[in-house]
């Protein structure tokens, strides 16, 4: 009888704890997307991509991140 | 027993979380109020350039842009080029925003923020002017 008692709370504990473990999985910021996503407006919004901006030669297509 | 039942029902939890995170490879940007910010900030491209170039308006470092010589500016025209400036930063704050909102998170909206901002000075011409961590201006 008793021990099923700690069972039970052992159980709750284990689903409190890997409720947090989604919690902390969650708060994960994609930088490497971000910085991609980033890239992707700035191209538009400053014109980057189409040849004619001459001011903004870029160096190589592939950066390390 | 609700023991092993309960347990199982935790795992799966665990893991279908789990499992959302890996799949966020890329942000989604392709949402219209999106696109209707891009297209509204390049068209005021425009008008901001010859100030980056001139060096009236500098890169922030929190990602906006600010008048950094006012002096750069003809007295005729501040009014408007503070306008620019408002006008730009309002829809920098609403960009980061939606994009935040566009992927489910809005809690990261200060991150894009501070990716933006690193992107933006990085990928300005040279001549124009940014702030450095300390808030400096700094010429490219």
């Amino acid at each position: 009888m008793r021990s099923q008692r700690i069972a039970a709370r052992l159980a709750g504990l284990a689903g409190v704890a890997a409720l947090a473990g989604c919690v902390t999985i969650n708060i994960y910021f994609p930088a490497a997307a971000a910085e991609k996503a980033a890239d992707r407006i700035i191209d538009e919004v400053w014109q980057l991509k189409e040849g004619g901006a001459p001011a903004t030669v870029k160096p190589a297509p592939k950066e390390t991140k | 027993m609700t023991f092993p039942g309960f347990l199982f029902v935790s795992v799966v939890a665990a893991l279908g979380h789990a499992a959302t995170a890996l799949a966020q490879v890329n942000l989604e940007i392709n949402t219209p109020a999106i696109a209707s910010l891009q297209a509204s900030m390049q068209s005021r491209h425009g008008q901001l350039a010859p100030l980056y170039a001139s060096g009236a308006v500098g890169l922030t470092r929190d990602g906006n842009v600010a008048l950094r010589d006012a002096s750069a500016v003809p007295l005729a025209q501040r009014q408007q080029v503070n306008a620019l400036i408002a006008a730009e930063n309002q829809d920098r704050a609403a960009l980061y925003r939606e994009i935040a909102r566009a992927n489910g998170r809005p809690e990261w909206e200060q991150d894009i923020r501070a990716t933006f901002a690193q992107r933006w000075i990085s990928r300005a011409a040279p001549g124009w002017y940014y702030q450095n961590p300390a808030g400096a201006w700094v010429r490219k």
